[in-house]
């Protein structure tokens, strides 16, 4: 075939090709609207009341101060909320506002409106609640004692999940354990909560612009606190400024429609930097035991593992999160005996949910942390104990259920030793940033100590346990034009971009538009749970598939063919039995047909009490070896390369998965080293970006990641989610790399068990002169 | 209100143009009163402190965080934000073909950041860029593809110059 015909043949911006994305010039441009530069004639400005204390009573709220302010159009309180007064994603447990207990610093209590956010400010301060403060339940060990007082109704217990498998008296002839502490993260998208919501003019009902994960959830959850009918409530997607999990649960929504819906104005609210650290759940803070049973030759025998995950005051999603961790404490490991524990709890502390990684990123830091000292004991090296128990689809999880996925686990241990180790470059000639410790100059480069370590990771891709998992996707074309419509969150990921490559490479045509991102079609279910380019993905796909099809028959029936023979080849239809082919652009002139689907993944069930059961979808895989440098001296660490191997099923665009590779192995990063909502008696002590630091542009290695693209014979396209493995083993490589220095430096018998990690527990480790 | 004699009217210079402001408060940030009063959003907030570099605009050719700066004691400074970049420059379609704007929220801090370097230093290397951007938090990219987008348009300039 020579060039001309292939080219010919090939459909521009389709699937394997990484087309630009479509708002990506208006985001350069700064014209693009995110939530947050959303306004509207006659927009009034709301804001929150929270509280101050961990645990209390409220006595009396006395709004008259504030309502009586000039400027100030009204306050509500818990007595305002018409319907249902708590909401939550998978428990409804969570007051619209505290009506008789607040349960942790920074929970609404009431929010005013105002003419402009000045006024709403000083009418916040004018609201006089008085209360009974209460003793505060802060640690999550505790909260599941019998003994410990009750803070919510439903009890401090959200969820208890084991999961017991294969013979418990199993004893291995290595035995290595270890406790692990997860610190609480945060996930620091920029773009801070924003909504614009705008009531109809007959006050009947509301349209809510809002930076959310998942409009279809929100609307249910506004609608039942409104006591509002779902259709009298239109969810607009304002622009999303990142989500990384942190804008799955309710924050502002029902506040800002309900202060519409009582002034009959649009209103605005919008968070601050502080407030978003108040606003939003976090990751779970985790405390985490873990025993390996192994033969001598370091093949794993049996785990046993408790984990403790501290949900917060409210549930949120604690009992999915939970049952990540539990079902992925094997990792990306063959294992046929296990006893875990697993509970998540609430407490007086801040709310925790979501974030990249849900429940995994913990589980993960434990058993690489675990593999490591596996190794140490059974001589091996770091890759060799992890190729010796890699797991391959068709092994049997600890869950019962059988890795149907495909799962290149060995050849991720194969490519990360591939690929060449950066040089050992001269601490002293290079710019302070090679140096630990960066431009403060306060490294000496013969303290500097090299290491290098790895991380392996399995993750679940979609919802579990027998959700009804789905995402809708409607195709229409007209006269050559694809229009799609879906209300899949675009929270930068880039769904946008391959929603219309799929489009055109099933249909072989170029020119896609798409509808905006509303309510006005079904649920897309959420960005989370690295699912949209699979769920949504294959909803877009289907929705054309049903298109084409159509497209066929009518061909066939215009020319007397049979439509069975009919493909796409690029952008040229092509029957198969006499070799015919015409331009897809003249075929379908003058066609209009409109197709709408549901797509639904396969179905799961839920765990059993032992922790049995087929409750995960799919599974994908990922490695990381980081290389770091190290000053023992003073436990400063700088991240010098990041290696990455990564089980993608097939890339639909390139680009957008080395994007989420990076910015994944980013967030990762941060864990390892620096990010952690730091919390006394439930206070926040470092609600802003120059106490709570993420990394920087200086505090970035290069990545150099590697792909493996064998198509999942499950997924549509072949195409695994992407988004959330980066994040979760870069995090246990760094801390491995960390060790390694150390060991090198005589910290060897110190066992890294915390993230993240600070200074002392390096220098505290190898200056045996500071231990204390 | 409470707060009348602190209300002044004064004139910004914003990307060449004289713009009236009243009825601003007078401790407000420069950045407040682009995207509230004038009504150009394209410099974002994510801090209001000075950590994050979305609020990033030229003052008189410096770069600055707007959140920073006071807007009343600046009447006499010329001040050019995103919206003056004129659109498509060079820096701004190499982060759009590079890949370096994911949610996009850091995106104008960025190409303001990058253009100012690059008006400054023609031949930047790996280093230059990084302590010229690390004011500038991106939460969604990692910061290699942005990286890759300075470099293309320092190639691009000096192409252009042969
Ligand atoms: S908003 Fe100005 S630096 Fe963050
Ligand atoms: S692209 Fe989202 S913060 Fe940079």
């Amino acid at each position: 075939m020579s060039d001309l015909e292939i080219r010919e043949s090939v459909v521009r911006g389709g699937i394997g090709q990484s087309p630009l994305r479509p708002d990506g010039v208006s985001k350069a441009e700064g014209s693009y609207l995110f939530s947050s530069d959303l306004s509207a004639d006659n927009m009034l400005i709301g804001k929150t009341l929270r509280s101050p204390h961990q645990h209390a009573r409220i006595l009396s709220i006395d709004t008259s101060k504030a309502l009586a302010m000039q400027g100030v159009h009204t306050v509500i309180t818990a007595d305002d909320v018409p319907g249902k007064p708590t909401y939550g994603l998978i428990s409804s447990d969570q007051p619209v506002f505290a009506g008789e207990v607040v349960r942790y610093i920074g929970e609404p209590i009431a929010a005013v409106v105002a003419d402009d956010e000045d006024i709403c400010a000083r009418a916040i301060a004018a609201i006089d609640v008085v209360y009974e403060t209460l003793p505060a339940l802060t640690d999550a060990r505790f909260a599941a004692d019998p003994e410990s007082m009750e803070i919510h109704p439903d009890g401090n217990v959200i969820r208890e999940q084991n999961v017991v498998c294969g013979d418990l008296s199993v004893v291995g002839d290595v035995i290595v354990e270890d406790r692990y502490t997860i610190g609480m993260q945060d996930q620091a998208f920029l773009g801070l909560e924003a909504a614009l919501a705008i009531p109809d003019a007959d006050g009947a009902g509301v349209e809510c612009h809002v930076a959310t994960q998942w409009l279809h959830e929100d609307l249910a959850q506004i609608a039942a606190c409104l006591d509002l009918p779902e259709t009298a409530i239109r969810m607009v997607l304002g622009g999303v400024g990142g989500a990384f999990g942190g804008r799955e649960d309710i924050s502002l929504q029902v506040h800002v429609c309900l202060l519409a819906l009582a002034t009959g104005r649009p209103v605005k609210m919008h968070y601050s930097r502080s407030e978003s650290f108040l606003g939003h759940v976090h990751r779970h803070p985790a405390e985490i035991w873990m025993r390996h049973h192994a033969t001598q030759d370091g093949r794993i025998v049996k785990i046993e593992a408790e984990f403790i995950f501290d949900g917060g005051a409210y549930a949120s999603t604690s009992s999915a999160v939970l049952v990540n961790a539990v079902t992925h404490t094997q990792g990306p490991y063959k294992c046929d005996n296990a006893y875990v524990r697993g509970v998540a709890v609430r407490t007086n502390n801040l709310p925790c949910g979501a974030m990249r990684g849900f429940g995994v990123v913990q589980a993960c830091f434990a058993h690489e942390r675990q593999m490591d000292l596996l190794a140490q004991k059974c001589n091996l090296e770091p890759l060799e104990i992890r190729r010796r128990n890699a797991m391959a689809t068709g092994d049997r999880l600890i869950t019962g259920q059988t890795v149907e996925s495909v799962a290149p686990v060995r050849e991720i241990i194969a490519g990360l030793a591939a690929i060449p180790e950066p040089s050992e470059t001269l601490h002293s000639n290079g710019h302070p940033y090679g140096l630990p410790g960066g431009a403060g100059n306060t490294t000496r480069s013969s303290d500097v100590v090299r290491g290098v370590g790895y991380g392996l990771a399995i993750k679940n891709l979609m919802y579990s346990e027998a959700f009804d998992d789905y995402s809708t996707a409607r195709c229409r074309l007209d006269d050559g034009v694809i229009t799609l419509k879906f209300a899949t969150a675009e929270v930068g990921q880039g769904f946008i971009t391959i929603a219309a490559q799929i489009a055109r490479s099933t249909l072989g045509l170029e020119d896609v538009r798409l509808d905006p991102i509303d309510t006005g079609v079904g649920s897309a279910g959420s960005t989370s749970a690295s699912r949209q380019t699979w769920m949504s993905g294959g909803a877009v796909e289907a929705a054309c598939l049903k298109v084409r099809q159509l497209i066929f028959e009518h061909v066939a029936a215009t020319t007397g063919g049979d439509a069975f023979a009919l493909v796409i080849e690029g952008d040229t239809l092509v029957n198969t039995t006499n070799g015919q082919r015409w331009p897809m652009l003249q075929i379908v002139s003058g066609l209009v047909i409109d197709e709408e689907v549901e797509f639904r993944h396969r179905p799961t069930v839920p765990l059993d009490e032992n922790g049995q059961g087929d409750c995960h979808t799919a599974f994908a895989f990922v490695g990381h070896r980081a290389v770091v440098d190290v000053d023992v001296e003073l436990g400063l660490v700088r991240v010098v390369e990041i290696a990455t191997v990564q089980d993608v099923g097939r890339a639909l665009n390139p680009l957008s998965v080395t994007g989420q590779i990076e910015g994944g192995i980013a967030q990762g990063l941060g864990l390892a080293l620096m990010e952690e909502i730091i919390q006394r008696d439930g206070r926040i002590m470092n609600p802003s970006f120059t106490d709570y630091l993420i990394p920087t542009i200086a505090d970035m290695p290069p990545v150099v990641a590697q792909l493996i693209e064998i198509p999942d014979p499950q997924a549509p396209m072949g195409a695994k989610g992407v988004g959330e493995p980066p994040t979760i083993s870069s995090t246990p490589a760094i801390i491995s790399a960390i060790q390694n220095a150390m060991n090198r430096s005589g910290g060897a018998d110190t066992h890294l068990t915390r993230v993240p990690i600070r200074p002392s527990d390096i220098a505290k480790a190898v200056n045996s002169n500071l231990r204390d | 209100m409470t707060y009348t004699s602190d209300e002044k009217h004064f004139e910004l210079t914003v990307n060449g143009s004289k713009h009236q402001v009243k009825d601003s408060f007078l401790g407000a940030s420069l950045l407040s009163v682009l995207r509230d009063h004038i009504g150009m959003t394209g410099s974002k907030g994510a801090c209001e402190e000075g950590e994050c570099g979305s609020c990033s605009v030229l003052l008189d050719g410096n770069l600055v965080c707007s959140c920073l700066v006071l807007a009343a004691s600046v009447t006499q400074s010329s001040i050019v934000t995103i919206e003056g970049l004129g659109g498509a420059t060079d820096v701004q379609q190499a982060f759009v073909e590079c890949g370096a704007i994911q949610c996009g929220f850091c995106s104008p801090g960025l190409v303001m950041a990058a253009t100012n370097l690059l008006d400054r230093n023609p031949d930047p290397d790996v280093d230059d860029v990084r302590e010229a951007l690390a004011g500038n938090l991106c939460r969604c990219t990692g910061y290699g593809r942005i990286l890759d987008a300075v470099q293309v348009a320092v190639d691009g300039r000096k192409r252009n110059k042969l």
